[in-house]
């Protein structure tokens, strides 16, 4: 087993010391007047995914989709529950940001290779076909800040997907770019997946995950109203979209 | 133990160089000219302390210009780092908010470019302290000890303000505040001894002053510091670390909740 999510809940706190600072937080703990209020992004979410599964992920906004995906990334600890992992990962969350605009897109570009866990000599090795395959031969001593929203996603998919991860965790990054490096970051993708890895992908698309994934997992205000294979799960949520 | 944190820092160190490049970077803009920038900052200070407090103190201080310097400089790495390493984990948020990665490193990293930035500002002092024409002795390599103790103490001063901060945005004013509080307790520019022995051993409750006496011990009096100053500084570093490191492990992952 790859990925196995067992009976997972996530918490946030909201609407509490964020806004309000040191100086109010304590006055209000000493006058007993504060109070934190939960919210649970994900609730009792539980799946399993073999080597090579292609799990979609849908529901509306706010279900919870990307939280259950940063748990799994590792970036957040479940409030409940379990995950355990078998394999390495490459998360595309929110592709272009994390950048310094200040920095050039060569020191970027090492910086995002490093926080992702590569090894020096292996950027040295894969610098030149990363600015190759995000087509930013002319830039790369450009500050970050000057490039197109285009380019900075074609950057941060070119860093990611030009290694092998076993499991692939995208969110909502399957359209990157204009359309010829959409047509090649499709294919690159293609390339990840056909080698066997195990994918986790969040998309309002309903077509889309029919035609990509064999599993599919339906999130509704965090809770989780249905897993299992793809067909029968997407059926399930159109219904509950055409209102039935 | 040794040889998981041995592991760890294989594992991060090309991560933590690209950190500390970044940030060194970003301090200076890259330039020769914003290095001399950062140094010109605690000599203007230095500069207007001596003018109006010569007057008060100076005449009965020898060596008033050194004296006031070391204070500055062990006060300004104190802040710097500190002040700086409140601000690296909010700074960094949009990375780890999106990418698995200890965030102990944004904190260390910011350190070392304080750190470089003291021994940039300690060469200057060491010029002072030459055309001031205090003799260099060879006790003055003692001065790694209260270096390393600071910095430690500044890593686990750090570690939980850049917590708090995340918590609670305010937490910048309040600590400004308190730093300039404090450095009106650190005998910067006037000294101790005219207050009675009881009084002059409070001021060892302030850590920042325990490390400025013990630059001055050394640096104006050629003094090894008595044994119980260096347990002090010793005593400071570990509590913040362990204070520190016990903050940081209880909330390392609630900051993530509350971006």
């Amino acid at each position: 087993m790859t990925i196995n999510v067992n009976n997972i809940a996530i918490r946030y706190m909201i609407g509490d010391f964020k806004n309000i600072g040191l100086k109010d937080f304590i006055m209000q703990k000493l006058k007993k007047e504060y109070v934190a209020k939960e919210f649970w992004a994900v609730d009792g979410v539980s799946f399993s995914l073999e080597k090579g599964d292609f799990l979609g992920i849908i529901g509306n906004n706010g279900a919870g989709k990307s939280t259950l995906l940063k748990a799994i990334s590792g970036i957040m600890l479940p409030t409940k529950g379990s995950i355990s992992i078998n394999g390495n990962i490459a998360a595309l969350l929110e592709l272009g940001t994390g950048f310094d605009g200040e920095m050039t897109v060569r020191e970027n570009t090492f910086l995002r290779g490093a926080l992702m866990g590569y090894t020096r000599d292996f950027m040295h090795e894969t610098y030149p076909k990363i600015i190759e395959f995000a087509e930013l031969e002319d830039f790369q001593d450009r500050a970050f800040r000057t490039l197109s929203s285009g380019m900075r996603s074609r950057l941060a998919f070119s860093i990611a997907c030009l290694v092998k991860p076993d499991i692939l965790i995208l969110d909502e990054v399957l359209s990157v770019g204009d359309g010829s490096f959409r047509a090649k970051s499709e294919v690159r993708m293609k390339e990840i997946i056909s080698g066997g890895a195990t994918t986790l992908f969040v998309s309002h698309s309903t077509s889309q995950i029919r035609a990509l994934c064999n599993k599919a997992l339906w999130l509704h205000k965090g809770r989780q109203m249905a897993v299992g294979e793809v067909g029968v799960v997407v059926d399930k949520y159109e219904r509950f979209l055409s209102g039935e | 133990m040794i040889s998981i944190l041995a592991a760890r820092f294989r594992d991060y160190n090309f991560l933590f160089e690209e950190l500390v490049k970044r940030d060194f970077k970003k301090r200076y803009k890259g330039t020769f000219l914003g290095i001399l920038w950062s140094m010109l900052e605690p000599l203007l200070q230095l500069l207007v302390m001596v003018l109006v407090f010569t007057h008060f103190f100076g005449r009965d201080t020898p060596h008033f210009i050194v004296y006031v310097f070391s204070g500055l400089l062990v006060f300004g790495f104190f802040r710097d780092s500190t002040g700086q390493g409140m601000q690296s984990l909010m700074v960094n948020k949009g990375i780890f908010n999106k990418i698995k990665v200890p965030k102990y490193l944004f904190l260390f990293s910011k350190n070392v470019s304080s750190l470089i930035n003291f021994w940039l500002t300690l060469v200057i002092f060491f010029i002072f302290v030459a055309l001031d024409g205090i003799r260099f002795y060879p006790q003055f390599f003692l001065l790694i000890y209260p270096i390393i103790t600071l910095t430690i103490f500044n890593i686990g001063v750090g570690l939980i303000l850049s917590a708090l901060f995340v918590f609670f945005k305010d937490i910048k004013y309040l600590y400004s505040i308190f730093t300039r509080m404090l450095m009106w307790l650190s005998a910067i520019f006037y000294t101790v001894d005219s207050f009675s022995i009881e009084v002059q051993r409070l001021f060892l409750l302030n850590p920042v002053f325990a490390h400025i006496h013990y630059f001055r011990l050394i640096v104006l009096f050629g003094q090894i510091p008595a044994w119980h100053i260096h347990l002090i500084c010793a005593a400071y570093a570990t509590t913040a670390l362990g204070l520190g490191a016990w903050f940081y492990k209880k909330y390392n992952y609630r900051f993530v909740y509350y971006m």
